[in-house]
């Protein structure tokens, strides 16, 4: 049997399906983290950074053209979810019902604020949506985080796989860092961006907001990573298993400690770089962490959810790769002929925001 | 709060939810449609009337495409939100569709999206032009996508319903083992009874399924006359105020053409869906008819006062014999009554009933209201009738009417089933009956249920009223405020036609958090300072 066929037949199994869209998902949480990251920090930092109207327009049209097909990555990403994994969509979903709701009101305020906000000339109009914009970009991300942690120290779970913890329960004091993290490693992520798109005294006017953001993530990031190291053993775990995996963490550090560095030869691009390799690793250390669950059961690990639990048949894993091979290719290129053509410093024309 | 019921609250919050954003989706569909015609006519003729005229149509597709967008996003969500167990259900068939939506039609439609709104200076017309193409092209995917999940709701192919599976964990939450060294799983079983899902057995019959090209035809032709209407009342306004008349006669001929067109299309594609209906769902298309019992020479049904209760019309006016003909091409053949279904499977009758008549009353008036302008036009004379102009300044509301109206009987009509059962049928295709005369559905494998899900059945678990109640009030918040500003941004646009608005800097706000110090805002930058790109100068090539 040659390489190739032994490759198909063992793709074609439920078990290796099943993990590799585990990694897809993952891929796409990825591409999602890394896009929309910046334009969320971007939001998260427009009221503190942009003292008039013009940086106001300049800051919101940096991600002007890009932000609605960065979000996509979160749609498709719910939709791969929904069809891989039916199972974890439901129970997560359901179970965090308050959180997702107000990730929505977040969201949609968010998105026509966008486009709501320089229609009229009136300073009042345009104070709401810049608070719009910044509440809702703020509690997104703090809401990703918040979701984050709780996956990671596991959520109650029944025996039919239903959430059996409350809303209150989810705002737990871990979790509630890794929200706080989430959103100073966005800001942090979005000032590079911004950096990376505006010129001049503006631009100048960045650099210490830039290196602030820096330092408030670091702190976090060192109080989380001793938290999670010492008190959630199972997230650990994985790379006890397979100690290469360690190699992870490494980068990620060094990712990190590549910013100041590239901050201060001031070449943006590679500082971007690094942030976003930085969240790519955040990601892949999450789902590390989970392996081999989806949905870990706090009160009782007999509960949780695993991959193989929560997948869908073998052929509806085999079709949605089909997909995903056939569908991604064409999305790299579209998101790169979009950044392409709107690369660059920002302008404001008649077409702005 | 036990007067709350969460099946109840998750279907309001359900439908007002999608219809909500359905007023957005048909709008930009169909819009699509002329700014594709519009870029296409800029590119042959070079006549700069086309170009702003794109340019203006692009600014309120943008409006309307930012809240689609917005509010699609809800629509995602809930489905795990409100409806985990349908999502468990149907998780195997629905998501696929669902995911491929994503990669094939959303990536295309925003990232283009960004070249069509925001690109006008920086590609040359030829790759404007193909971005606009690529946008109207992933909106009419994402609808394909997206009928396809719901007709396979509709009539479900290309699957079955199976227990389902799940490993055995031990009590360190690890996968148990075999000797062999293969998964243990168990049918997973919640007091007593397996629980089941739906999983693909055939993806092109899944998505190929009976009434999928029924009901995407049906669909894409409401979104053209939407998308029409709505550029033919803002053209027709125009023609009223004397504003802008040269732009607004030149996107009026083509909108009307396509409205005419779209509107004759529906009726035909309307007659053949119904008959698809009744081939796969004869409930819904009794319930659309008010049809009691059945009978031979079934009368169509104009309009009346369904009587539910005691099964009889308090008043109506109908025509004997017309729906046996419509349905089976003969007077005399037998049309399906809802006394063939067991009483807990029957539809409501006066939604369906009167969202179905509004529908069809508003398809008429489109077709005479298009053929007689069409004719008008033809005769060069349709700009002088001022009655004609305002009714198609109001005209734009019977389409909306129609297409939420469509949606609403189509899925209230398929009640009590979130996931309708297929009906079970012999050789000839006469429907079977169980031993009590009722219509048999189809049962799963091992006979104990029907292969369908009941829409009560389908709710999130663990879900309460409270939480529902709380969030229907939030969308219903957000979705006034929403509604209200996109008439008043809108009502700008259309003040300002053509021509674009200079927003301007105006009056500057100060850092958020001076105005909340109470620090004087600091002075705006002039508009002069700006690096201002002129409309007029020519795109790079």
């Amino acid at each position: 049997m040659t390489i190739d066929n032994t490759l198909l037949l063992a793709v074609t199994t439920h078990e290796a399906l099943a993990y590799i869209w585990y990694i897809l998902l993952a891929v796409l949480l990825t591409g999602y983290a890394i896009l929309d990251g910046f334009d969320l920090g971007v939001g998260i930092l427009h009221p503190f950074v942009a003292r008039n109207d013009l940086n106001r327009r300049i800051v919101m049209n940096s991600i002007g053209p890009l932000w609605d097909g960065n979000e996509v990555w979160l749609i498709t990403f719910g939709g791969a979810l929904f069809a891989a994994f039916p199972e974890a969509y439901s129970t997560v979903f359901s179970g965090f019902y308050n959180a997702l709701m107000l990730l929505l009101a977040a969201l949609i305020l968010r998105a026509v604020s966008l486009e709501f906000r320089s229609k009229i000339g009136s300073g009042r109009w345009r104070t709401l949506w810049d608070m719009l914009f910044f509440l809702g970009s703020l509690l997104a991300t703090f809401l990703y985080g918040v979701a984050v942690g709780n996956m990671m120290l596991g959520i109650p779970l029944d025996p039919n796989h239903e959430f059996a913890g409350t809303f209150l329960g989810l705002l737990n004091p871990y979790a509630i860092l890794v929200g706080i993290m989430g959103v100073f490693a966005f800001a942090l992520h979005g000032s590079i961006y911004l950096y990376l798109k505006t010129e001049g005294d503006f631009q100048e006017s960045l650099r210490p907001v830039m290196w602030r953001m820096f330092f408030v993530f670091v702190a976090f990031y060192t109080i989380m990573s001793g938290w999670t190291f010492f008190n959630l053993p199972h997230a650990t775990e994985t790379f006890f298993n397979y100690p290469i995996l360690w190699a992870v963490p490494v980068l990620n550090l060094l990712a990190i400690l590549n910013i100041p560095r590239a901050i201060n030869q001031r070449n943006e691009g590679y500082a971007f770089i690094s942030s976003a390799c930085m969240i790519a690793a955040f990601v892949f250390l999450f789902i590390t962490a989970l392996f081999p669950y989806l949905v870990p059961a706090s009160n009782n690990p007999a509960n949780s959810l695993t991959i193989m639990n929560a997948a869908s048949s073998v052929k509806t894993l085999a079709i949605m790769l089909i997909i995903a091979v056939v569908g991604m290719p064409c999305v790299i290129a579209y998101t790169a002929i979009i950044y392409w053509t709107f690369r660059g410093k920002v302008t404001i024309d008649e077409t702005s925001y | 709060m036990d007067f709350l019921d969460v099946v109840l609250l998750s279907r309001i919050q359900f439908a007002l939810t999608i219809m909500f954003h359905y007023l957005f989706p048909p709008l930009t569909i169909g819009m699509g449609v002329v700014l594709v015609y519009l870029g296409g006519m800029y590119l042959r003729t070079k006549d700069p009337a086309y170009r702003q005229a794109q340019k203006f149509w692009t600014r309120v597709f943008a409006l309307n495409f930012a809240i689609g967008v917005a509010s699609g996003i809800v629509m995602e969500f809930q489905f795990g939100t409100n409806w985990a167990a349908y999502s468990r259900f149907v998780g195997d068939v629905f998501g696929s569709a669902l995911a491929a939506e994503g990669i094939f039609a959303f990536f295309l439609e925003s990232g283009f999206l960004a070249v069509l709104v925001f690109g006008w200076n920086r590609v040359g017309p030829k790759m404007h032009f193909f971005s606009t193409l690529m946008v109207a092209l992933g909106s009419i995917f994402s609808s394909i996508w997206i009928v396809v999940a719901n007709s396979w709701q509709q009539t479900p192919a290309g699957s079955h319903v199976v227990p389902m599976m799940r490993n055995v964990l031990d009590e360190n939450g690890h996968v148990m083992r075999d000797d062999a060294g293969s998964i243990i799983t168990e049918p997973w079983v919640i007091d007593g009874t397996p629980v089941m899902r739906a999983e693909v057995t055939d993806f092109w019959a899944m998505v190929l399924n009976p009434s999928t090209a029924h009901r995407l035809t049906h669909v894409l032709l409401g979104c053209f006359i939407m998308g029409a209407f709505f550029i033919l009342s803002i053209c027709a306004w125009y023609i009223l105020k004397n504003k802008h008349v040269d732009f607004a006669r030149r996107s009026f001929a083509g909108a009307l053409i396509l409205a005419t067109v779209s509107s004759v299309a529906i009726a035909i594609s309307g007659h053949f869906q119904a008959q698809n209906v009744y081939h796969y769902q004869p409930a819904k298309l009794a319930a659309f008819e008010g049809l009691f019992e059945t009978e031979t020479n079934a009368e169509l049904q104009i309009i009346g006062w369904p009587d539910v209760e005691n099964q009889n019309w308090a008043w109506n006016i109908e025509i004997p014999g017309l729906l046996s003909f419509l349905v089976h091409e003969d007077f005399n053949e037998p049309v399906l009554g809802l006394n063939e279904f067991r009483p807990e499977h029957r539809p409501p009758v006066i939604i369906p009933f009167f969202t179905y008549r509004m529908m069809l009353g508003a398809g008429v008036f489109f077709v005479i209201l298009g053929l007689y302008s069409c004719w008008r036009l033809y005769r060069g004379n349709l700009y002088e009738s001022r009655w004609l102009m305002w009714l198609f300044v109001i005209s734009v509301l019977p389409a909306v009417v129609a297409n939420q109206a469509g949606w609403i009987a189509a899925e209230v009509g398929r009640q009590p089933w979130i996931v309708h059962p297929t009906i079970e049928r012999d050789a000839q295709g006469t429907p079977l009956r169980d031993p009590d005369g009722y219509i048999r559905y189809e049962r799963t494998d091992d006979g104990s249920r029907i292969a369908g899900l009941r829409t009560d059945d389908g709710v999130s678990k663990v879900v309460a009223a409270e939480q529902v109640l709380f969030s229907i009030i939030m969308f219903l918040v957000i979705y006034l405020l929403l509604g209200a500003i996109w008439l008043y941004v809108l009502n700008r646009k259309i003040q300002a036609g053509p021509e674009p608005p200079d927003e301007g800097f105006g009056e500057s706000t100060g850092g958020l958090f001076d105005v909340f110090k109470g620090h004087q805002t600091k002075p705006g930058l002039a508009n002069a300072n700006l690096p201002r790109v002129s409309s007029d100068e020519e795109p790079k090539a």
